[in-house]
């Protein structure tokens, strides 16, 4: 916009000078008491900003707050120093974890790498199966017998992460023959998929095992729970629809490519775009819970290798803030770059 | 032509209930397991020869559970941290929520971005650990030494429920406000008598969530509740776990039923009160999977 000097001066013919223009003196008194405008109009409406009152609090003192602990990852750990005190020590814990060259930064990087791999099989097999399951349940036209399967699939996932992973660690359980092995461990070698030795150790002992019992047990979890979003998306499709494909001569695989796919593809950004989002935040209380030392080489993710250099007894608090610090600047750029991939793709995004 | 058509709708009806038919049953038969497990004989659970139904039924295990004072402990201490984290967590969500939805709300777009921008970006376990231990100075610095209570007032804020909560609220037609407030009625008041009843359904969702939340948290309630008597049940039953899958630690075990029996005793009892609620739920467990920020 172009601005004229007509706009805010005004020629005083009397005078033969110029004033400024009255529109532009109630203008300039807004901005020059605009924080009076501000506290006045709060002060009248007090208590709409009351209510916003325990959730700023809330989210300042639990996720903001740790914000600022994360800083420490820039600092010179020392406990006994507040983070505002610590001296500032630049980028050493970065370059320690990742040009270390020691012990400590090729584990760092094996969790890096293990992160990825994981949220990527999830990406591979966790997602395309809830949308399989619901193009499965839209055949079903019996409506008690699709409320069946449905609440079948959705049972897993009333269970909490713990109740699950120990279910599972009981199913895969080491043990012999005699001294309750898990039924799984019996199965599969009875069937001779793993060898006697292999399964009287353990599955969760093995870490060739981890990754799969990993992702089965995520999409027995969760994959007829996420359904749900998809299936909802199938059913609002018109019969008419279906109807038109028929007579173009359109058989089931026709109708799914050109009728069923379009009409959910929104549904499935989005929900492709909110994985995505959290593909680095991956269930670090799963694996917690699931993995132990000797699988550490297929298990240990950067939140899991964070909480046990920032948590133990000896904590490197800085070294661990650092690691999580990585983690998350990627995360976050997963999430803002997908959203903006998917509005410019096909004006669906979150946020 | 109209053949080919039939068929195809076949083929695909046959993979369907086949594939659904095994996946429901491979859903299924983990719990069908663990109840079987929980109830069988020692030697049968130890030598693998249960595989569906039980064998040797002994209720045992389930009796020496219930006899345990320290199950029904964690029990209630789950409920303490379920109801009071819920009502805590809905307090601040609605109260909120609801100052969000309103268009004169200064620096609204400011406040949103401060909710959502924890979506994106969270500081990771350790800073949130070093977190707490600093509050929990303060609270006990103010004199509130109970750790559950440190865990109410900390944990389960999800600025996705109150993004849920907050377009409920934009959902409300302004007139029934506005004749509300003609009517006389304070700010609280259109809130309790117009907006909460008109979105019932989405609090209800809401709620769920922060309920489900609440009963399911581990890590944070063992990381911070230090005392053992206060330790909720998901807590219990992973050191029930930890301590009777170890080897040593159950060498001279000498019961009519096996260490496992126990860990699936725990493991049924633990789902079976939510099962009872869940027919009640579900429609909104349904419902909440709905995206709730979406813009189009």
């Amino acid at each position: 916009m172009k601005v004229r000097t007509a706009d805010f001066l005004e020629f005083d013919q009397e005078a033969r000078v110029y004033r400024i223009s009255p529109e532009q003196a109630v203008r300039d008194d807004v901005e020059k008491h605009y924080w009076r405008h501000v506290g006045v109009t709060i002060m009248k409406d007090w208590r709409l900003y009351l209510m916003l009152v325990p959730m700023i609090l809330v989210f300042l003192f639990w996720r903001y707050f740790p914000m600022y602990e994360l800083l420490g990852c820039f600092k010179v750990s020392n406990d006994v120093l507040p983070v505002s005190q610590q001296l500032f020590s630049g980028f050493s814990y970065f370059k320690r974890l990742l040009v270390g060259g020691d012990q400590l930064s090729t584990d760092f990087w094996r969790a890096m790498r293990n992160t990825f791999i994981l949220s990527f099989y999830g990406l591979c097999f966790g997602f395309p199966i809830p949308i399989i399951l619901a193009l499965f349940f839209n055949e079903i036209r019996s409506n008690a017998a699709r409320s069946v399967y449905q609440v079948l699939t959705y049972l897993p996932k009333f269970m909490s992460t713990v109740v699950m992973t120990s279910l599972v660690t009981m199913l895969v359980k080491q043990g012999s023959l005699t001294t309750g092995m898990g039924i799984i461990n019996q199965a599969l070698s009875g069937l001779g998929i793993i060898s006697a030795d292999v399964a009287n150790a353990g599955l969760l002992n093995n870490p060739s095992f981890f990754r799969a019992i990993y992702q089965i047990s995520g999409i027995w979890e969760s994959a007829g729970y996420d359904s749900i979003v998809f299936f909802a998306a199938i059913i609002a499709i018109s019969p008419t629809s279906y109807e038109a494909a028929q007579i173009d001569g359109a058989d089931k695989m026709a109708q799914m490519r050109y009728v069923v796919l379009p009409s959910i593809l929104s549904t499935i950004v989005i929900m492709l775009i909110t994985r995505i989002g959290s593909l680095l935040n991956i269930g670090y209380e799963k694996v917690l819970l699931l993995y132990n030392t000797n699988t550490y080489v297929t298990a240990d993710v950067v939140s899991t290798f964070a909480n046990r250099q920032g948590m133990g007894g000896n904590a490197a608090t800085g070294i661990a803030s650092a690691a999580e610090m990585m983690n998350n600047v990627v995360g976050m750029l997963l999430v803002i770059g997908a959203n903006t991939i998917a509005r410019k793709a096909s004006n669906t995004s979150l946020y | 032509m109209k053949r080919k058509l039939e068929i195809s709708e076949l083929i695909f009806k046959i993979i369907s209930y086949t594939l659904l038919t095994m996946f429901a049953l491979c859903c299924l038969y983990p719990f069908v397991y663990a109840v079987s497990a929980s109830i069988s004989g020692r030697s049968a659970v130890e030598y693998g020869s249960v595989v569906l139904f039980p064998k040797d039924v002994q209720f045992d295990a389930f009796a020496q559970m219930f006899k345990d004072n320290m199950f029904w402990n964690a029990y209630s201490n789950t409920l303490f941290l379920t109801l009071y984290g819920t009502l805590w967590s809905m307090f601040t969500a609605i109260l909120g929520a609801y100052a969000l939805s309103k268009r004169r709300l200064l620096f609204r777009k400011f406040f949103n971005f401060f909710l959502v921008f924890t979506m994106w970006f969270s500081a990771g376990i350790v800073p949130q650990y070093l977190n707490y231990l600093a509050t929990r100075d303060v609270f006990s610095a103010v004199g509130i030494d109970d750790d559950k209570w440190l865990v109410v007032i900390a944990m389960g804020m999800a600025a996705m429920n109150i993004i849920l909560l907050r377009n409920a609220f934009e959902g409300v037609p302004s007139e029934i406000e506005e004749a509300a407030i003609v009517d006389g009625a304070t700010e609280m008041q259109v809130l309790s008598t117009v907006y909460i009843p008109m979105s019932k359904s989405t609090i209800a969702t809401v709620a769920l969530f922060f309920a489900i939340s609440r009963w399911n948290g581990y890590f944070w309630a063992r990381q911070m509740i230090s005392n053992g008597n206060e330790h909720p049940l998901q807590v219990f039953i992973r050191l029930r776990l930890e301590q009777y899958t170890d080897p040593e630690a159950i060498a001279g075990w000498n019961a009519s039923y096996a260490a496992d029996s126990v860990i699936y005793a725990l493991i049924v009892c633990s789902i079976v009160p939510i099962l009872i609620i869940y027919p009640f739920i579900q429609k909104y467990f349904a419902k909440g999977t709905n995206v709730g920020g979406v813009k189009e």
